[in-house]
């Protein structure tokens, strides 16, 4: 039999899912192609929190079994991906990268991942994240780092973050350990991560995918939406993520669209938005580079080009920093060492000092600094001041946006001010880390549709990411501007091998 | 405005969260420094703007009055709940002794 392993783990989830279903090759070979390559990186890259390679073969098994009696497979059928670990998966241990849920087995499954189960996919593993989702470079988990697959072309053997904080998923899809990954995107965690390993992700409207049984961070900002390397596999994913679910109040109650149908990189007709705000002082030159490109490549689709303006977008940064930690804040209250997670009860403590000291325990110092800072401007005499001025200043940046769509479709900006950093560079300052979620920020804040689809390789030989944003509900939009982009950026660059 | 070693030791309180003498050192000045850094929205005239509550529109909505319309979230689920309890006892959570 020849040897296809290796060239199973190339293929993205159309091909995996046609060729399943064409009998090219059975579920249970590409389930085990993977396995294979997450357990190999696993050391390396620790993209993983826990393999779960029984649950892959087991849902390929079912595929298979599935095309052997005629039956239809399911929009992911028999597609193996892996799962960020801040989605609920009944009995697999779900910890948010954190102390606090080490060891937390739910008895209940999260709204996308079980959809994601119904449409046919299986589970490689959980993917590590920034403790809580709550990083930038994938540096913040419990169970350490995430090495981005990527060198600089310097010789030099730097590790380099893969963002964050969909950075597991991200690092993941670059070494060819998963197809697809699941991704949430609360203020640029799946558009980033892509954009620093050269992958493709979507962060839908706010509303598209449930939030139930995914780890709360900021519910206002959060959005589960899907990670892989084209935009064609995102678009098959987030059908199969989408949808209503009265378990989630802010649920949108509209039908899922077919994407992947209606996919067209045709440009004509469409007007694009150039932010004049984002091209600012001492930007990066290959990402402004990368950018120009962009533009040039969406003209040769056809879309006019015109300058917008979002006046208030050197606000968003600050209004998020204000919004995510308030809300933050507020969520992880529920970690108190009673009803699951972490419990340190220190000789002679009592519930207050069993609550204090079960969250000083559990919680990374990232964490707590959110939440510190969420307690400080949401308590009494600063909530105005902090917390309601800067709902305020959202309601004006979701604005800016609400006037820029009434002259243009889609919005392209960089998706990052930078590539990929090397790890440690930026953790002794968080400022310096939050600035790089600067071009990501505003459309989370608006609750807008954006994507991060690579551009290039930087001087550096680092992938870039370009960014679209698209109006409310128009995914559509987005994802064909992204495939425009995709068509001609040709972006063919992949890690080389080194784990 | 700025923090000080008492209002963070203040907030660590508020939150829950057992911090020692040199953590709240290391703290003061990363806090002072984000807190000045999101200050400059006070610049920004909002006198005219509602803070925003909803992102995209959307109406709460109220479910039918049933009993375990969703088997999965309905009652019956006393193990299911206390699973991942660090301490279950007699069907309950166990918690440090709170009356003295």
């Amino acid at each position: 039999m020849p040897d296809t392993s290796n060239s199973l783990t190339e293929l993205g989830v159309a091909q995996i899912r046609d060729g399943v279903a064409n009998g090219d090759f059975s579920a249970v070979e590409v389930a085990e192609a993977f396995n294979a390559n997450v357990a190999a990186a696993q050391e390396a890259l620790n993209a993983f929190i826990i393999a779960t390679p029984e649950k892959a073969i087991e849902a390929a098994q079912a595929t298979d079994a599935k095309r052997a009696r005629g039956e239809a497979l399911g929009k992911m059928g028999g597609v193996p991906i892996g799962m960020k670990d801040l989605f609920a998966t009944f009995d697999v241990q779900t910890t948010a990268a954190s102390h606090m849920l080490e060891g937390f087995k739910p008895q209940y499954e999260s709204t996308v991942s079980q959809k994601l189960w119904d449409a046919g996919a299986g589970m490689l593993g959980k993917l590590n994240l920034d403790q809580f989702a709550m990083g930038s470079s994938n540096e913040t988990s419990y169970f350490g780092n995430v090495i981005s697959p990527w060198k600089r072309n310097d010789g030099g053997n730097a590790a380099l973050a893969p963002g964050g904080s969909s950075g597991g998923s991200s690092s993941a899809l670059a070494a060819r350990l998963c197809p697809a990954a699941t991704g949430t995107d609360t203020g640029g965690s799946i558009r980033q991560p892509a954009a620093f390993t050269g992958t493709t992700g979507i962060k839908p409207t706010y509303g598209r995918c449930s939030r139930w049984g995914v780890v709360a961070f900021a519910s206002s900002l959060d959005q589960a939406g899907p990670m892989a390397r084209s935009v064609q596999d995102c678009a098959i994913m987030l059908e199969a993520m989408a949808g209503f679910d009265a378990k989630d109040s802010t649920s949108l109650d509209l039908p899922v669209p077919n994407w992947e149908a209606a996919l067209s990189g045709d440009m004509k007709g469409k007007k694009v938005g150039i932010p004049k705000e984002y091209r600012v002082d001492g930007l990066d030159e290959d990402v402004s580079k990368s950018w120009d490109d962009g533009i040039a490549w969406l003209k040769d689709a056809g879309a006019e080009i015109v300058e917008i303006s979002l006046p208030h977008t050197k606000y968003a940064l600050p209004t998020y920093y204000i919004i995510a930690p308030a809300e933050a804040s507020s969520n992880l209250a529920r970690y108190d060492g009673v009803r699951y997670g972490l419990r340190d009860l220190p000789d002679g403590a009592n519930l207050q000092d069993m609550y204090a000291a079960t969250r000083a325990a559990g919680f990374g110092p990232e964490v707590k600094r959110r939440i510190l800072i969420g307690t400080y401007v949401l308590s009494a005499g600063f909530y105005d001041a902090y917390y309601t001025q800067a709902q305020k200043v959202r309601a004006l940046i979701a604005q800016d946006f609400a006037k820029a769509f009434e002259q243009c479709d889609v919005i392209l900006a960089p998706t990052a001010p930078s590539a990929a950093f090397g790890l440690g560079e930026n953790v002794d300052d968080p400022l310096k880390m939050y600035l790089n979620d600067v071009f990501a920020v505003p459309a989370s804040l608006a609750g807008l549709p954006a994507m991060s689809v690579p551009a290039g390789l930087n001087r550096e030989g680092l992938p870039l990411g370009l960014q679209v944003i698209g109006k409310a509900f128009d995914e559509q939009g987005v994802l064909n501007a992204g495939l425009a982009l995709e068509q001609r950026a040709q972006f063919a660059a992949k890690p080389e091998k080194w784990w | 405005m700025s923090v000080d070693t008492a209002t963070v030791a203040k907030i660590a309180s508020l939150a829950r969260i057992k911090v020692s003498e040199a953590e709240i050192e290391a703290m003061v000045p990363e806090l002072n420094g984000i807190l000045a850094w999101v200050e400059q929205l006070g610049e920004v005239d909002t006198s005219q703007v509602e803070p925003m509550t909803a992102v995209i529109p959307n109406t709460l909505r109220l479910r039918d009055d049933v009993i375990d319309a969703d088997p999965l979230t309905g009652g019956n689920k006393r193990d299911a709940v206390l699973a991942n309890a660090p301490a279950a006892e007699h069907g309950f959570f166990g918690v440090p002794k709170v009356i003295e």
